[in-house]
């Protein structure tokens, strides 16, 4: 089994951000830009999260995945604010190859019975959110971790795959974007209770926390944001930054979390395989 | 590409038909989605594409009358690709949810991933990701879209089932997915099928496309 390394891009208006635990949300560029930079450096999927998910900005979304799909030839989960199957329908006619949904899932579970029966299982992801609380109990969240549900993440789960999910998303809304690493405990517990695939998330800041969540945490995919962000911005031009705003942060080109070591693709790949955890090589991607 | 056939893309509600359109174009096929059987019959050339379940795909098939269509096109000689369902599709029979008749065009049935293990590890079904393709004899895949792919090139699976061709000479290419060793490619004459998605592939994928634009304008 080769386990798949996903870049997230969190997507607000026409733009990539980065939100930072406790800060906000930074601009760091057009998602078009780092979508083509990932492809080309051996990504195996692609997540969009549109982390706004206001509908009077869904046009620019759709934009988004039309322009990515015709040129990027690897599978494209999109999420975030998907609320009913003809959410689902216009992402997937807009060239997602996936949908990711929390929030209305949790709401109206239905939903993803409905949406698995119209759209094939493995289109749907069920993405769930959890935080730890101090007596190291999860809870699952919605809306970055704004909203609590008093839902525990594990059953919810097992029930999310019943229900006909083809895949789990678990993001540890603690560990996002700290660099601290996965958290471990939650990636494995929901790993093991479920037949499907899960792609952890949340907390990476070098390749060795990447090899912990899959040889401890169990995860079969991981997706990899800021760790892998950072890393992209210093390739690039600083002057196709120079109309986006945010740019002392983008062109200072530092890391803003000392945690966060910046890493390409190969870097995680290499890791992965050196340690013997089967992944598919840079190398043989077919990218220059 | 002048003269090239325009290749009808079956649209029977299932999945994705926008990245194989995208793929089709990339590589100057002109390609075009249809859910008209007459359009299919007529077609240059024809991808049969599908996510989702066997017995609802072959149900909305029946319905819309491309069964016929199809099995009329295919003994035309001219080019048919199935993906994904698509392959599943053109066996005799299927046991998803119970016993669904396909369009046999290739001898065979469809049957779920046996459980299997890797190390400790349960492997997951569906098999979501990347694995490598295999050429199942030396020279299987000469004269199909594979042709100028390195053996053990990775492409990209999304699925629970698996074919299973009912003589050797169907089976194109291999791939192990845990311990179990299953056909990710088919062929019987004009007919070409693979398990994988070549248009989510990255560009090992696309020149699967153009190797199978390069056979459409041949």
């Amino acid at each position: 089994m080769n386990i798949r390394v996903i870049p997230r891009l969190d997507i607000k208006g026409p733009n990539l951000v980065k939100g930072i635990h406790l800060e906000g949300l930074r601009v760091l560029g057009k998602p078009e830009h780092f979508a083509r930079f990932y492809y080309e450096s051996g990504a195996d999927e692609l997540i969009y999260l549109d982390v706004v998910a206001s509908l009077y900005e869904r046009n620019s979304l759709h934009d988004i995945i039309k322009r990515t799909s015709r040129e990027i030839f690897i599978p494209l989960t999109v999420g975030g604010g998907l609320r009913t199957i003809d959410d689902i329908r216009a992402v997937l006619r807009a060239g997602a190859d996936k949908v990711a949904v929390n929030t209305a899932g949790i709401r109206r579970p239905d939903l993803i019975t409905e949406a698995a029966s119209r759209f094939g299982s493995s289109t749907i992801l069920v993405s769930i959110e959890a935080i730890r609380h101090s007596d190291g109990r999860y809870e699952a969240c919605t809306d970055n971790g704004r909203e609590r549900t008093g839902i525990d993440p594990f059953e919810w789960a097992e029930r999310a795959v019943d229900l006909g999910a083809g895949e789990i998303m678990v993001t540890s809304v603690d560990r996002e974007g700290t660099g601290k690493g996965f958290d471990l405990e939650l990636t494995r517990r929901i790993a093991e209770s479920v037949d499907v695939p899960v792609i952890a998330c949340g907390g990476a800041g070098a390749p060795d926390d990447v090899l912990a969540v899959v040889q401890e945490g169990r995860a079969d995919a991981v997706a990899l944001a800021s760790i892998l962000h950072y890393g992209c911005l210093r390739t690039i031009d600083e002057s196709e930054f120079a109309a986006e705003g945010n740019v002392e942060f983008l062109t200072g080109r530092r890391t803003p979390f000392s945690k966060i070591t910046p890493s390409a693709l190969a870097d995680v790949k290499r890791r992965l395989a050196e340690a013997g955890v089967e992944c598919r090589p840079v190398e043989e991607t077919g990218c220059a | 590409m002048p003269n090239t056939p325009r290749i009808a893309v079956v649209d029977y509600g299932m999945g994705n038909l926008y990245s194989v359109c995208h793929a089709c174009r990339h590589v100057g096929l002109g390609a075009f989605v249809t859910g008209d059987p007459e359009e299919v019959f007529r077609a240059g050339a024809v991808i049969l594409p599908g996510v989702g379940a066997f017995g609802d795909a072959m149900a909305t098939l029946r319905s819309l009358g491309m069964v016929e269509a199809l099995r009329n096109y295919a003994a035309t000689g001219k080019l048919l690709f199935g993906i994904c369902l698509g392959l599943q599709l053109l066996m005799e029979r299927s046991y998803e949810f119970g016993e669904h008749e396909g369009l046999g065009l290739i001898p065979g049935e469809v049957v779920r991933f046996p459980d299997a293990v890797m190390g400790v590890r349960k492997i997951k079904v569906p098999q979501i990701g990347w694995n490598r393709v295999k050429e199942a004899r030396p020279g299987a895949w000469v004269g199909t879209p594979l042709e100028p792919l390195r053996d053990g090139v990775y492409q990209y699976f999304v699925h629970s089932y698996i074919v299973r061709p009912a003589l050797e000479d169907f089976v194109v290419a291999r791939t192990v997915y845990g311990d179990v060793a299953f056909c990710s490619a088919a062929a019987a004459g004009n007919i070409f099928a693979c398990q994988f998605h070549p248009e989510r592939s990255g560009p090992q994928g696309i020149q699967i496309y153009k190797q199978f634009a390069a056979l459409v304008s041949s």
